[in-house]
């Protein structure tokens, strides 16, 4: 496999680790740059296809970093196995830097069980992340309903998850049986 | 049988500098990642994550929860993977740390790369598309619901529910991007949060 290709994702993904403020979401441009204009390890559609399955697959968003490393793995030789490496070295790059930051912020977080500061942060923040929360489901309703099927499906689920105690794996599968046969 | 050694004891704890609350196996650290990641295809993992950290095990309370999850967000990196890092460093220190990440992205990093195979090699995916939409719609529904409950707990008074409104309307609504509206509200949350003595 070629050096030079492991050299550039394990640069760009931990850069982009540091760099990712506020999710992993908001590098997403600079990733789309970096894979598709500089390195041309994809098209713009692949990358655009690749953002899509990424979403909306199990697990954190993010691996669509897996799937840029996989893609430019295959474009640097050895097949497959070249991908498989290219797609482990990008999911690692992109979580230890940040997960390294977050370790010393916990650390410092929870030997301050009893500062003032702790406090502060645990009561003001909550309103502030109700509101991000609601914020979130209201972008993602946007771009995950297309038509009024779609926003009557996520209406009449919201209805369910505050009233019963369902479990939500049950809805979620349900809903999806019901997109499988095209009725959302 | 949770032995709470809560509040009392600060100050310097000697050895990882974090004294777990009660002891959970790194198994059972990465199970539980691993079960909310999965059961979050369609999306809505910081909702997933709510309903088993928060309601079904109780490893943390709501307010902490939340300020935990604003605080990863805040900070760089991917939020699910930093709030898998919080809880599980909060649990067992490095090693729950790990046994998270591991258990959070394992078998979706498996999931992307077989879909990423079928997707490079065939070139398209109807059918799960297909699922995948429906899915979505639901998985909406669950971040959406977790914003009702949490802040049916959360915003008791004016002022939190201001704070809320406000955030709301810049991030969600204006399309402002998180640091701008943090730099103006996280100021006077905490301001509004600081615990007073007697003024009034």
């Amino acid at each position: 496999m070629n050096v030079r290709t492991l050299i550039h994702l394990l640069t760009l993904f931990s850069a982009l680790s540091l760099l990712s403020i506020g999710g992993g979401n908001t590098v997403i441009p600079e990733m789309h740059l970096k894979a598709v204009k500089d390195y041309g390890w994809m098209s713009d559609s692949q990358f655009a296809d690749i953002f899509a399955i990424s979403q909306a697959a199990p697990g954190p968003s993010i691996l669509i970093v897996t799937l840029v490393g996989y893609k430019a793995g295959l474009e640097a030789g050895w097949g497959q196995l070249s991908g498989v490496i290219g797609a482990i070295l990008a999911t690692l790059a992109m979580m230890i830097p940040a997960g390294i930051l977050v370790y010393l912020v916990a650390r410092v977080w929870e030997n301050a069980k009893d500062s003032a500061f702790r406090h502060a942060i645990e009561k003001g923040f909550a309103p502030l992340t109700v509101g991000l929360v609601l914020a979130s489901g209201y972008v993602m309703s946007r771009t995950a309903d297309h038509d009024w099927r779609a926003y009557l499906l996520t209406a009449v689920c919201t209805g369910i998850f505050v009233t019963t105690k369902t479990n939500p794996l049950v809805v979620v599968a349900i809903a999806g049986v019901l997109g499988y046969m095209n009725l959302v | 049988m949770s032995e709470e050694g809560e509040k009392t004891e600060s100050g310097k704890l000697a050895t990882e500098g974090l004294q777990p609350e009660f002891q959970v196996s790194l198994l059972d650290l990465a199970l539980t990642f691993n079960h909310i990641s999965l059961a979050s295809f369609g999306g809505g993992l910081s909702a997933w994550s709510r309903e088993v950290i928060v309601v079904e095990k109780k490893w943390m309370s709501e307010e902490e929860f939340l300020s935990a999850l604003t605080m990863c967000r805040i900070l760089p990196g991917a939020n699910q993977v930093n709030l898998a890092v919080f809880v599980g460093n909060k649990m067992r220190g490095v090693p729950g740390g790990l046994a998270a990440i591991f258990g959070l992205t394992l078998v979706p990093v498996l999931i992307v790369l077989a879909l990423g195979y079928g997707y490079f090699t065939y070139h398209h995916l109807p059918a799960l598309q297909n699922i995948l939409r429906g899915a979505a719609a639901a998985a909406v529904a669950l971040t959406l619901s977790m914003a009702i409950k949490t802040g049916g707990k959360c915003l008791k008074g004016s002022v939190p529910l201001l704070l809320f409104a406000a955030i709301f309307i810049l991030n969600g609504l204006l399309r402002w991007h998180l640091l701008p509206c943090l730099a103006i509200l996280a100021p006077l949350s905490l301001l509004w949060g600081w615990p007073r003595e007697k003024k009034s």
